[in-house]
C-alpha cells in the first residue's frame, strides 16, 4: 500500500521534475555535487531532498548526461539498459551514482520492478498450484499467446466453474492490493477486456482490495483475496457447452 | 351487408354451410373459383363480420369501468379523436419505440405510416396504416385490440388506398379491451345488402367446423362485390353513422371524451377497483343464444379458413370477451324490456356481459383445436376460468383433459453466463489480419465496442440520456478508424455475434430488461378477480409482443443499443459489411437440417428434444438477423410520410431495377419446395415487417408478399397443425405491420390475383403436402408456447450455436464416373438408415477431420518447428546472415519432411474415425452397418484432414518457424536463448518440497545488502556475516527448486549476486563476524579475509551448480565494478585474485577472458598506483594459469599469491 501511495505522490509530481528548467537544475546540481565529493551519494541526497523517487532522478541526470555527451536524445532503450546495468555507462562515477540510486530505492526502478515480478510471478504459480489441486484444467497465459489470443488473462478455465454462485471463465492474478486508481486502470486494461473476450472471470488480489471496488460482480468480474473455496463445478453429465 | 348480416341472425337463416362443398369440388379444377370466392369473402364479408363483433362489444368492453374504456366513440365522428388521442399520448410513454425520437404526434394526424414520426407515437404508425388503407373491413378489424379508428365519413370508399387515410394518432393497440370498436366504415357495407337471398336456404350446419357453403356464398359475394364497386356508398352509410352516433352518445353518457392529452391508465388508475365489481355472468341471462351461435359459427369459421388476417388477433377479442365485465348500465339494460327490441333489431346481441361470455366461449368451443395447443400455462387460465366453467362444462373439462396432457411449457429464461463473444484464435489472431497495425487496431476496437455496451447498459434508462449524443462521436471515430485498417469485416462479424448473444433472450435482452409490467395491462386488468386471467390476456399475443398481439415490429431491450449503433455509426462501409455478415449467417442457419421424428418413438425422444432446441434457437436467431439485415436494407429508403402515388411510381421505376440484397424470393420458394418454410416464413417476415413504403410495390417483393399470402390461404390439411399456427401467427403479424399494404391480404388486385393464380399451381402442389415433414404434433409446442406466451418467447437461452456440418470434398483419386457411383452408394446407404446416422458420420468426420489438423500441428509440426529453431540457432550464432534466407533455406528443407503430414494424417483418422462413430452409434447397430458407417467417417475425415494438409502444410510450416525465429530474435538480452531455454526447463531436484523461500524475497534481502553496501550507510550500519551467509544458503536452495523462478528473476539474481561479490572483494560490506571474531582476533587479517573467502566460495559454488542461466561474473571486471575496487581504502588484491581463480576453476569465465578484461581494464584511467597493482596482478594471474600446474588447496594459493602481491605492491 505504501508503494502504491508513494508511486501516486510520485506520478502527481512526475512533470514537475521533468520541466527542462527542473533537469538543467538536477544536473549541474550533480556535477558540483560529484565535483566536491565523487564518493558521496550525490544524487541520492538529490533525490531525497525534492522528495523524487532516486530511481527516477537518476534517469533524469543519466538522461541528460548522456544528452550531452552524444549530442542527441539518447534512446529509451539504451537508458534502460544501462539503468538495468550501470556498468554500461560510460562515466564510472555516474555509474556508482546511479547504481546508489537504484538500490535504495524502494519503489522504483529495475531491481523493484523485478521483485515485482518476482512476486507476480510466484503468486501465479502458487495459483496454478491450487488450480491442479482442485483438479480444474486451465490454459495459461503463454500457452494462450501462443495461439495467438491478444488479450490474455493468467489462467483461463478449460471448464467454467461457479465461485460463489458466480461463472468465472478466467483467473487473473494479482500480487498487489487493489486499490482504486490500480483496480480501475486494470478494468480498463485488462479486466474488462477478458471480459470481452473470455466472458466473466476472478481477479484475486493477494494482498486484499478496497471492498466497494468488489461491484461488478453481476457483470461478470469477481474480486478475492485468496482463492475462493466455495467452488461449484461442472457435473460430467451436464458437461456440454 | 349489415343488414344482410341481421336478417341472417334474426331469421336464424345461416349461411353456414360455408365451404362443406367446396371440398367436394376438388380443388385442383376448381383452384380459380375457389380463390375468386375466397377473395371475395376475405374482401367484404369477413372485415364485415368482424367489424360488425368490434362494433357489438365495443359498449360492453368500454363500458366497463375498470377497463379504462374510453372511446367507444371513436368512430368516424370528428369530435371523438379525444380516444386515440389519449391513447397517443400514453402509448408514447409505455412503448418501446422503434426509433428514438419522439415526436408528438396529435391525434387526427394522418401520417400514414411508418416513420420515425408515426412510429413514436407508440405503436400508432402501425395502427395507423394499417386502419388507414385498404379495405374497410379490414381496418375495423385490424383496429380490433388497436385503436378506435376516427375516419370521417367520406373516406369510406374501401377500395381506395389514397382516400382512406389512415388515422395517424391512432395509438397502436394497447390491452385494453376497450379498444375494439368498430369504426363506421362497418355500416358502408349495409348498402350491399341485397343479396341477402342467397344465404336463405342454407340450413345451419351443427358441426363446429363449419363451413361456408361455397356456391352459395360465391354468388353471393360476387353480387357483394359488384355492389360495393359502385360508389353508392354514402347516403345511406351518412345516416347509418348518425344513428349509430346517437346511440353511442346515449350510452357513455357518464364518459368524459375531454381531456386528450390524459393518459388512459390514470383514469383507470384512479377508479377504485373494489367499487366495480365485476359482474358475474351467468349462462341463465343469456338472451338470443340463437343468434349469438350462429354468430359464434360463423365467425369461428372464418377463423377456421383463415380468412381472418390475424388469429391471435381474434383468439385475443375473445378472450376479452371472455373476460369482460359488465357495468351496472349494462346489468341494468338486460331486464329492460327495451332490449328486446334491440335485439331485434340486431344490434345489440352483445349488450350484455352474459352474452359476450357466452359467445365467448362457443368460439372458445370451436376453436378448441387451436386452443388445446396453447402452453401449458395458459390451459390452466382457461382451465380454471369460472365462466368457462358454468357457460361450458364439457369445455371445461376438456380444458381440463388438455391441460393435463399438456406438455408444452414455455421455456425458461436462462440468464446466459457469458454475454461477450469468445475471442477465437481461427478468427481472431494475427494471422487473420493483413498488419500488425490492423490487428493491434482491432484489439482495441474489440474493447472500445464493449465500454460503449457498458456505458449503454449502466446509462440508456436514465432519463435525458441520448445514445447519439453520448456515444455518437465515439462510435463515428470507432468507424473511421475501422475504415483506416480495413477492420470493418471483422467489426461486422464482432457486431453480429454479439447481436446473436444479447437478444436470443426473451424480450432480445438480458434478464433486465423489458421486465417492467406493461402498465395496460394492468390498467385492463385491474379488478383483482381477474388478476388471474391477466396472465392469460398477457400470454395472448402473437409472436414478438410483449405488448399486445400485434405490435408494430420494434426493437425491444439490447436491441435498441445495436439498432442506435447502427444509426449513429452512419457508415457505409459498416453497414455493407454488416449484411454480408447477417445474410451469411442468415443462409447458415436457414440451412439447418430439419429432420423429422417419428413421434411413436419413444427413444426417439431425446433426439427430438434435441431437434427441437436447435430449431428453436435457429428460427430465434434468424428472426433477430432478419430483423436487422431488414433493417439495414430498408434504412436508406425509409422516408416519414407515405409518399405519394407520383413519387411512389418514380420510385418504383428507379428501385425495380436494383436487385435484392438477399434473395428472399428464391429461399421462400426454395423452402417451399424442401417444405422447410416452417424455417423460412418466420424470418422472412422479421425481414419483411421493416420494408419502406415503396418495398412492397416493387415487382420483387410483390411476388414476395403474392406467395406469401398464399401460404395463408392455402388450406392444407396435411400440414401439422402446429406448423401451420405459427406461419399464420408470424404472417397475420405481418400483415398488420404498418408499412405493409393492406390490400396485400385483402387483395382485389387483378395483377395480384393473377400472380397467385400462377404460382398456385407450382406452388399449390407444393404446399400441399407441406410440412408433413414436421409431422409429429409436438413439434413446435415449446416454440409457438414461447410464441404465444409472449414475454416468455424469444427466450432460447440457449448458447449452443448451429453450424451445419458440411464436409468439403477434395481432389478427387478416383477417376469421375467412380467417384459418382461411390458418392451415389454411400448416398443410398445412408438412405434407408436412421437421420442421426447421417448425422452421427458427418459430424464424425468433421470432428476428426478437423482433430486430425490439429494434432499434426502439434505433433508434427511441432516437432519440425523445434528443429528448425535449433538448425536456426546454429547458424544465426555464425555470422550475421540474411535472416529471410535463412528461413526460406530451413523451411525448405523441412518441407520434405512435411510431406508426412499426410501419412500421419491419414493414420489419425483411421485410428479415430472409427473410435469416435462406434462410440457414438447405437450398441445394437449392426456390424455391416457400423463398419460401413466407419469406413465412410475416415474417408471423408481423411478427405478433409489431408485435403487441408497437403494445401497448407508447407505454408504452416513456414509461419510457424518464422513465428518462432522472430520470438528467437527478440528474446531480450540474451543472444542464446535457445541455451537458456533448455536450462531454464530444468526440475527441481527429485523431492523437492518446493518449500525454499520465494525469489522475491530473496532478490529483496539481496538488495538490502546491497544497499547497505553501496551506501549511504549509518553509523554502525553492518551486515551480519553468519546472517549472509545464510542469506547465500538460502538462495541455492531458492534457486535449485524451480517452481517459483522465472527468468527474470533469475537474471536479477544473477546480477545481484555478481554485484555482491564485486563489493565482497572491493571491502565495501561492512560484515560483522558476530562471536566468531574474538576468537582469531590476533590474526586481523587472516580472521576477515577468511570469512569473505567463505561467502565467495559460496558464490561460486551457487553461480556454477544452482544458476540455471549464465551469471553476468564478467561485469566484475567491469569498469564501474573495478572502480569500487579501486576506491577500496585497502585494496584486497589477495582476494581479487582469489576470486579470479575460483571463476577460473568454477569455469566461469575462461583464462584468456580474464585476460583481455584485464588488459583492457588497464588501459582505463586509473589512479596510476591502482594501474600498477592491476598490471601486476594481470602478471600473477598469467604465469598461474600459463603454466597450467596443477591446481593447489584454494586456500594455500590464496595465501601464496597474496604474499606474492602484497610484497611485490
Amino acid at each position: 500500500i505504501f508503494s502504491q501511495e508513494y508511486q501516486k505522490q510520485i506520478k502527481r509530481t512526475h512533470a514537475k521534475h521533468h520541466t527542462a528548467e527542473a533537469i538543467e537544475t538536477y544536473y549541474q546540481r550533480y556535477l558540483n555535487g560529484v565535483m566536491k565529493n565523487a564518493a558521496a551519494p550525490v544524487l541520492l541526497d538529490l533525490a531525497n531532498e525534492v522528495d523524487f523517487a532516486p530511481s527516477l532522478m537518476a534517469r533524469i541526470v543519466l538522461e541528460r548526461f548522456l544528452q550531452e555527451k552524444e549530442q542527441a536524445i539518447p534512446s529509451k532503450t539504451l537508458i534502460n539498459s544501462m539503468l538495468r546495468d550501470p556498468s554500461q555507462i560510460p562515466d564510472g562515477v555516474l555509474a556508482n551514482q546511479v547504481y546508489q540510486c537504484t538500490v535504495n530505492d524502494c519503489c522504483y526502478g529495475p531491481l523493484v520492478d523485478c521483485i515485482k515480478h518476482a512476486i507476480g510471478h510466484e503468486h501465479e504459480v502458487l495459483l496454478r498450484e491450487m488450480l491442479l489441486e482442485k483438479n480444474l484444467s486451465f490454459i495459461a497465459e503463454d500457452q494462450l499467446r501462443a495461439k495467438g489470443y491478444d488479450k490474455t488473462p493468467d489462467f483461463i478455465l478449460e471448464v467454467p466453474v461457479a465461485v460463489e454462485g458466480h461463472i468465472i471463465h478466467w483467473i487473473e492474478s494479482k500480487a498487489s492490493f487493489g486499490d482504486e486508481s490500480s483496480h480501475q486502470a486494470y478494468l480498463q486494461d485488462q479486466f474488462w477486456s477478458y471480459w470481452n473476450r473470455f466472458g466473466p472471470g476472478l481477479v484475486i488480489y493477494w494482498y486484499g482490495f478496497i471492498e466497494e471496488l468488489d461491484c461488478h460482480r453481476e457483470r461478470g468480474i469477481l474480486l478475492k483475496d485468496c482463492f475462493p473455496t466455495d467452488i461449484v463445478t461442472l457435473r460430467h453429465s451436464m458437461a456440454q457447452r | 351487408m349489415y343488414a344482410m348480416l341481421s336478417v341472417l341472425i334474426r331469421k336464424k337463416l345461416l349461411p353456414l354451410r360455408t365451404f362443406s362443398e367446396t371440398e367436394t369440388w376438388g380443388s385442383e379444377n376448381h383452384i380459380h373459383d375457389r380463390l375468386v370466392s375466397l377473395s371475395l369473402l376475405q374482401k367484404d364479408f369477413v372485415p364485415f363480420l368482424l367489424n360488425f363483433l368490434r362494433e357489438q362489444t365495443s359498449q360492453i368492453l368500454t363500458n366497463g369501468p375498470p377497463t379504462p374504456a374510453k372511446t367507444p366513440n371513436s368512430k368516424a365522428h370528428g369530435g371523438q379523436r379525444t380516444g386515440p388521442e389519449r391513447r397517443t399520448g400514453h402509448a408514447t410513454s409505455s412503448r418501446v419505440q422503434l426509433f428514438s425520437q419522439r415526436t408528438p404526434v396529435t391525434a387526427g394526424t394522418t401520417d400514414t405510416s411508418f416513420s420515425p414520426a408515426t412510429a413514436s407515437g407508440g405503436s400508432s404508425s402501425f395502427s395507423g396504416s394499417s386502419l388507414g388503407s385498404w379495405s374497410g373491413g379490414r381496418r375495423k378489424r385490424s383496429e380490433v385490440p388497436l385503436v378506435p379508428a376516427s375516419s370521417p365519413p367520406s373516406q369510406l370508399n374501401l377500395n381506395n388506398l389514397e382516400e382512406f387515410p389512415p388515422m395517424g394518432a391512432a395509438s397502436g393497440w394497447t390491452n385494453k379491451p376497450s379498444r375494439r370498436i368498430n369504426p363506421t366504415p362497418v355500416s358502408a357495407e349495409r348498402p350491399l345488402s341485397k343479396p341477402k337471398t342467397c344465404f336463405t336456404s342454407t340450413p345451419v350446419s351443427q358441426s363446429p367446423a363449419a363451413r361456408w357453403a361455397a356456391g352459395s356464398s360465391l354468388e353471393a359475394f360476387t353480387a357483394v362485390q359488384e355492389g360495393n364497386l359502385s360508389s353508392v356508398i354514402s347516403n345511406s352509410l351518412q345516416e347509418e353513422r348518425e344513428m349509430l352516433k346517437k346511440e353511442r352518445y346515449s350510452l357513455r353518457i357518464s364518459f368524459d371524451p375531454g381531456t386528450p392529452t390524459k393518459p388512459s391508465y390514470t383514469r383507470s388508475a384512479s377508479l377504485p377497483p373494489e367499487s366495480h365489481l365485476v359482474t358475474c355472468a351467468s349462462p341463465a341471462k343469456v338472451s338470443c343464444k340463437k343468434q349469438l351461435e350462429c354468430l359464434a359459427q360463423l365467425y369461428s369459421s372464418c377463423i377456421a379458413e383463415n380468412l381472418v388476417p390475424n388469429i391471435f388477433l381474434e383468439l385475443f377479442f375473445i378472450l376479452q370477451l371472455l373476460t369482460s365485465k359488465g357495468t351496472s348500465t349494462a346489468e341494468d339494460g338486460d331486464s329492460d324490456p327495451e332490449i328486446s327490441e334491440r335485439i331485434v333489431s340486431g344490434r345489440q346481441h352483445f349488450e350484455s356481459v352474459h352474452n359476450c361470455v357466452y359467445f365467448a366461449v362457443r368460439v372458445l368451443d370451436y376453436q378448441y383445436e387451436i386452443i388445446s395447443h396453447l402452453e401449458k400455462g395458459m390451459l390452466k387460465l382457461l382451465a380454471e376460468n369460472e365462466r368457462i366453467a358454468s357457460f361450458s362444462p364439457t369445455l371445461h373439462k376438456r380444458l381440463r383433459q388438455a391441460y393435463e396432457n399438456s406438455t408444452a411449457k414455455v421455456s425458461l429464461l436462462l440468464p446466459c453466463s457469458v454475454q461477450s463473444v469468445s475471442f477465437q484464435p481461427e478468427t481472431d489472431n494475427r494471422s487473420n489480419f493483413p498488419s500488425d497495425r490492423a490487428f493491434h487496431i482491432f484489439k482495441k476496437q474489440r474493447d472500445i465496442f464493449y465500454e460503449l455496451l457498458r456505458e449503454w447498459e449502466d446509462n440508456h434508462e436514465k432519463t435525458g440520456w441520448d445514445f447519439d449524443r453520448v456515444l455518437g462521436n465515439k462510435i463515428r471515430a470507432m468507424m473511421a478508424h475501422l475504415s483506416a485498417t480495413c477492420n470493418h469485416s471483422h467489426f461486422a462479424r464482432l457486431f453480429q455475434k454479439q447481436l446473436i448473444q444479447m437478444c436470443k433472450g426473451p424480450v432480445g435482452g438480458g434478464a433486465n430488461w423489458g421486465d417492467t409490467p406493461d402498465q395496460d395491462v394492468l390498467n385492463m386488468l385491474g379488478s383483482d378477480n381477474l388478476s388471474r386471467l391477466k396472465r392469460l390476456q398477457e400470454r395472448f399475443v402473437v409472436p414478438q409482443s410483449i405488448r399486445g398481439p400485434c405490435p408494430p415490429p420494434s426493437f425491444p431491450g439490447c436491441q435498441q443499443f445495436f439498432r442506435d449503433f447502427i444509426l449513429s455509426a452512419g457508415s457505409y462501409q459498416f453497414n455493407q459489411h454488416l449484411m454480408d455478415s447477417l445474410c451469411l449467417k442468415i443462409l447458415e442457419l436457414n440451412g439447418l437440417t430439419l429432420v423429422e421424428h417419428e413421434h411413436s418413438d419413444g427413444e426417439a425422444d431425446m433426439e427430438e428434444q434435441d431437434e427441437k432446441k436447435r430449431f428453436t434457437v435457429a428460427l430465434l436467431s434468424l428472426r433477430l438477423l432478419a430483423k436487422f439485415l431488414g433493417f439495414v436494407v430498408f434504412l436508406p429508403y425509409r422516408t416519414a410520410e407515405q409518399p405519394t402515388r407520383d413519387l411512389q411510381d418514380s420510385a418504383l421505376a428507379l428501385r425495380n431495377q436494383t436487385l435484392p440484397v438477399l434473395d428472399i424470393l428464391k429461399l421462400l420458394r426454395q423452402s417451399i419446395r424442401d417444405q422447410r418454410s416452417i424455417l423460412t416464413i418466420p424470418w422472412i417476415v422479421e425481414y419483411l415487417s421493416l420494408v419502406d413504403h415503396i418495398a412492397p410495390f416493387l415487382d420483387y417483393y410483390r411476388k414476395v408478399f403474392g406467395l406469401l399470402l398464399l401460404m395463408v390461404l392455402s388450406e392444407d390439411k396435411e400440414m401439422s397443425f402446429l406448423n401451420k399456427l405459427l406461419i399464420l401467427a408470424v404472417l397475420g403479424w405481418l400483415f398488420q405491420v404498418p408499412s405493409v399494404p393492406e390490400e396485400l391480404f385483402f387483395t382485389t388486385d387483378d395483377r395480384q390475383e393473377r400472380f397467385m393464380l400462377d404460382t398456385v399451381t407450382s406452388a399449390r402442389a407444393l404446399v400441399d403436402d407441406c410440412f408433413c415433414i414436421f409431422s409429429c404434433t409436438g413439434e413446435l409446442r415449446k416454440l409457438l408456447a414461447s410464441f404465444v406466451a409472449g414475454s416468455g418467447g424469444k427466450n432460447g437461452g440457449f448458447i449452443r450455436k448451429i453450424t451445419p456440418t458440411a464436409a468439403e470434398s477434395l481432389a478427387p483419386k478416383a477417376s469421375v464416373t467412380q467417384r459418382k457411383l461411390q458418392v451415389d452408394l454411400e448416398q443410398a446407404f445412408f438412405h434407408n438408415q436412421p437421420p442421426s446416422l447421417r448425422r452421427t458420420v458427418e459430424f464424425v468426420a468433421e470432428r476428426v477431420g478437423s482433430n486430425c489438423v490439429k494434432h499434426i500441428k502439434a505433433t508434427l509440426v511441432a516437432e519440425l518447428v523445434q528443429q528448425a529453431e535449433a538448425m536456426l540457432q546454429d547458424k544465426v550464432k555464425e555470422e550475421d546472415v540474411n535472416h529471410d534466407k535463412l528461413l526460406e533455406e530451413v523451411c525448405t528443407h523441412l518441407y520434405e519432411e512435411g510431406a508426412q503430414a499426410l501419412i500421419k494424417g491419414r493414420e489419425f483418422c483411421k485410428k479415430k474415425g472409427p473410435e469416435a462413430v462406434r462410440v457414438l452409434l447405437p450398441e445394437e447397430t449392426s456390424a455391416a452397418v457400423l463398419s460401413s458407417a466407419e469406413s465412410i467417417a475416415v474417408e471423408l475425415a481423411t478427405e478433409r484432414a489431408c485435403g487441408w494438409l497437403s494445401a497448407n502444410i508447407a505454408a504452416l510450416i513456414k509461419r510457424e518457424v518464422k513465428a518462432t525465429f522472430n520470438r528467437m530474435l527478440k528474446v531480450p538480452g540474451f543472444p542464446l536463448p535457445g541455451e537458456d531455454a533448455l536450462e531454464l526447463r530444468r526440475d527441481c531436484p527429485p523431492g523437492c518440497q518446493h518449500c525454499a523461500p520465494f525469489p522475491s524475497q530473496i532478490i529483496n534481502e539481496i538488495k538490502d545488502v546491497l544497499c547497505v553496501a553501496v551506501g549511504p550507510r549509518e553509523e554502525g550500519e553492518v551486515v551480519d556475516f553468519v546472517w549472509l551467509e545464510c542469506l547465500l544458503g538460502r538462495l541455492s536452495q531458492t534457486l535449485r527448486c524451480r517452481k517459483f523462478m522465472c527468468p527474470t528473476s533469475e537474471q536479477q539474481l544473477a546480477k545481484c549476486t555478481v554485484e555482491l561479490a564485486s563489493l565482497l572483494v572491493s571491502d565495501r560490506v561492512p560484515l560483522s563476524l558476530g562471536i566468531k571474531s574474538p576468537e582469531k582476533s590476533h590474526e586481523r587479517l587472516r580472521v576477515k579475509n577468511n570469512p569473505t573467502c567463505g561467502l565467495l566460495k559460496l558464490l561460486f559454488s551457487i553461480w556454477k551448480e544452482d544458476f540455471g542461466t549464465c551469471v553476468p561474473v564478467q561485469l566484475i571486471l567491469s569498469k564501474k565494478n573495478m572502480g569500487y575496487l579501486a576506491e577500496a581504502k585497502q585494496r584486497e588484491w589477495d582476494l581479487f585474485l582469489f576470486l579470479l581463480r575460483g571463476l577460473i576453476e568454477h569455469e566461469l569465465m575462461r583464462t584468456s577472458e580474464i585476460q583481455s578484461c584485464l588488459h583492457s581494464l588497464a588501459e582505463l584511467p586509473w589512479p596510476s598506483d591502482f594501474v600498477k597493482d592491476l598490471k601486476r596482478l594481470s602478471r600473477v594471474f598469467v604465469s598461474e594459469h600459463q603454466i597450467e600446474e596443477p591446481r593447489i588447496n584454494s586456500c594455500e594459493l590464496t595465501r601464496q599469491s597474496l604474499a606474492t602481491v602484497t610484497t611485490q605492491s
